[in-house]
């Protein structure tokens, strides 16, 4: 709107007075450090890039970082089929419906994810529930092993995962046309022809911003596979933790960390050409 | 007209789904309830020993404690500054005010893992280290960003020319933030505290790297109870944990029922 330049430099000044509190604790105490961990990476013990050599010569190292690939990929794969699942439906269904679906995705988001692991080491662990009824009713003879190992992590991360895939989803979908649809069937197509070749194609960006969402997530992971994984899956995060808090070796902590946080930003920036971000969070965190 | 029901299987699924999202957790009932001393589901008999020992025990009521407060102060702190900030960034409303907000949300998007080697890295010279003020400080900046998003949702409901009538009238840019912002906003700075409480309330990672042995947050005690895999008053823990969840959902609900008149939804079908 038309102002006069100083009237509108005033304006601006002011306002970011409102901003600054937070703005400068950000920098100070959390941004400087993360530049710190940053410089680590090519400065512990020694200068150099001897840190990020180590991820072509060391197996340990490959093999944790191929098991943590696996696992998050398994996880984003499973979570944005189930999601897709439930916001089809939620978006599809009648109001009624509609509200207690998001009620309990909501409420999921609410669980600890201490509660969580607990729950599924209690439920699927050698001697929970599950297993002491399926042995009591002579099913097995052996109890089966969900937790403890890679499918206890998958079980435990697709559930912690499924609402943020079904969030994206739900963004893109509520905003597909529905008179494609029907022109579609009108047409002549069947039902499946219209989901796979109309409906299906219209979704992309929400299944990619979907998918790129739950697996950054997914990179990050650390209580879910720490304590379903029984120490078997060992994935990045937890590595790293025991690097800072064990063995000290901050070179190699920091050169995964570093690695972590630009795989994310990178697929951050992906997911903002498809959908911005701030559709999927604004009108869902109330 | 377009089909109102979906595929009758597609339904069910979805239900299923559902359900494997929320109903694991009600297995913590029982295994709270047995009356033996390591975990274990009860055969018919049923004891209250493990929410007594939860309740009595100075270990537990200690966590609940720290908890508490340290949830309280970064709901504070975190409200504050993230309702400043939402409002500075939506009166800024510049390409560089946008692109400052994206670094303002770097807490959320930052792994947790690393945001704790940060912290870590920081607290120790600066002597933060297992102390309360140290992990109120950490868990506000992660908890800031919530609040600067639920904030910024409800503001973008807020008609601008409101706050530019009452500067016009006079009124400083305090009493209009006061007086003529924050009321009409109250549903989203009510959200995003409710939210920076529970993020606090339930951290684990970062208080893992930088607490020790003073301060011993209700989850480290979880954590430390399920890695040994004998304590049922982890379960009792538990159960409290989501009775309690439950209960500020419902509050929040029932809140949220009177302001929603005002904070008009944007259509999207998840408003309540």
């Amino acid at each position: 709107m038309p102002q006069s330049k100083s009237v509108l430099t005033r304006q601006f000044n002011s306002h970011w007075i409102l901003v600054l509190p937070f703005l400068a604790t950000l920098i100070v105490l959390y941004l400087g450090p993360i530049v710190d961990l940053f410089w680590l990476s090519f400065s512990e013990p020694q200068l150099g890039v001897h840190n990020y050599q180590k991820l072509f010569e060391s197996e340990f190292l490959a093999r944790i970082i191929l098991t943590t690939f696996r696992i998050c990929v398994a996880t984003t794969i499973a979570s944005v089929l189930l999601g897709y699942v439930v916001a089809y439906v939620i978006v599809q269904t009648c109001t009624a419906q509609r509200k207690w679906m998001l009620t309990f995705i909501l409420i999921s988001f609410w669980i600890s994810v201490l509660v969580r692991t607990f729950a599924w080491l209690m439920l699927l662990g050698n001697s929970g529930a599950v297993n002491n009824v399926l042995l009591s009713i002579g099913l097995i003879s052996d109890p089966i092993r969900f937790m403890r190992n890679e499918l206890g992590v998958l079980i435990g991360m697709v559930q912690y995962m499924i609402p943020y895939a079904v969030l994206p989803l739900l963004a893109n979908m509520q905003g597909v046309d529905q008179r494609l649809i029907n022109a579609s069937r009108n047409l002549g197509a069947t039902r499946t022809q219209t989901f796979v070749r109309v409906y299906l194609p219209l979704t992309k960006p929400g299944i990619v911003a979907s998918s790129l969402l739950v697996f950054i997530i997914s990179l990050g992971f650390y209580v879910t596979p720490a304590i379903l994984g029984g120490g078997k899956v060992l994935m990045i995060a937890e590595y790293i933790s025991v690097q800072i808090l064990i063995t000290l070796r901050w070179g190699t902590a920091t050169m995964l960390a570093t690695l972590m946080l630009a795989g994310v930003l990178v697929i951050l920036y992906i997911i903002n050409r498809s959908m911005r971000l701030t559709d999927i969070f604004a009108g869902v965190k109330k | 007209m377009s089909e109102k029901s979906p595929n009758r299987a597609l339904n069910v699924l979805a239900w299923i789904i559902l359900m494997y999202l929320v109903a694991p957790v009600i297995v913590t009932l029982p295994v709270s309830l047995t009356p033996k001393s390591f975990l274990s589901f009860p055969q018919g008999e049923y004891s209250l020993q493990h929410f007594e020992f939860f309740f009595t025990d100075g270990g537990w009521l200690l966590s609940l404690w720290q908890s508490t407060v340290i949830a309280i102060c970064s709901m504070v702190l975190a409200t504050m500054m993230g309702t400043l900030s939402a409002i500075g960034l939506w009166r800024i409303a510049s390409r560089v005010g946008e692109m400052i907000r994206i670094f303002l949300l770097m807490p959320l998007i930052i792994p947790p893992i690393i945001s704790a080697m940060a912290f870590y890295r920081l607290w120790t010279p600066l002597k933060l280290l297992d102390s309360y003020l140290g992990l109120i400080l950490a868990h506000t900046i992660l908890a800031t960003p919530i609040v600067i998003i639920t904030v910024s949702a409800s503001l973008s409901n807020f008609d601008l020319r409101l706050e530019q009538a009452s500067r016009n009238l006079g009124a400083s840019m305090l009493t209009t933030v006061w007086r003529v912002i924050l009321p009409s906003v109250r549903s989203g700075i009510l959200a995003g505290a409710i939210f920076a409480f529970i993020l606090s309330w339930d951290e684990i990672v970062i208080a893992l790297f930088i607490s020790k042995f003073s301060v011993y947050t209700l989850p480290r005690r979880m954590w430390n109870g399920i890695r040994e895999n004998t304590d049922p008053t982890v379960a009792a823990a538990a159960v409290f944990l989501i009775v309690l969840t439950v209960a500020v959902l419902i509050i929040y609900a029932l809140l949220g029922r009177e302001s929603h008149v005002s904070d008009k939804g944007d259509g999207n079908a998840h408003e309540s």
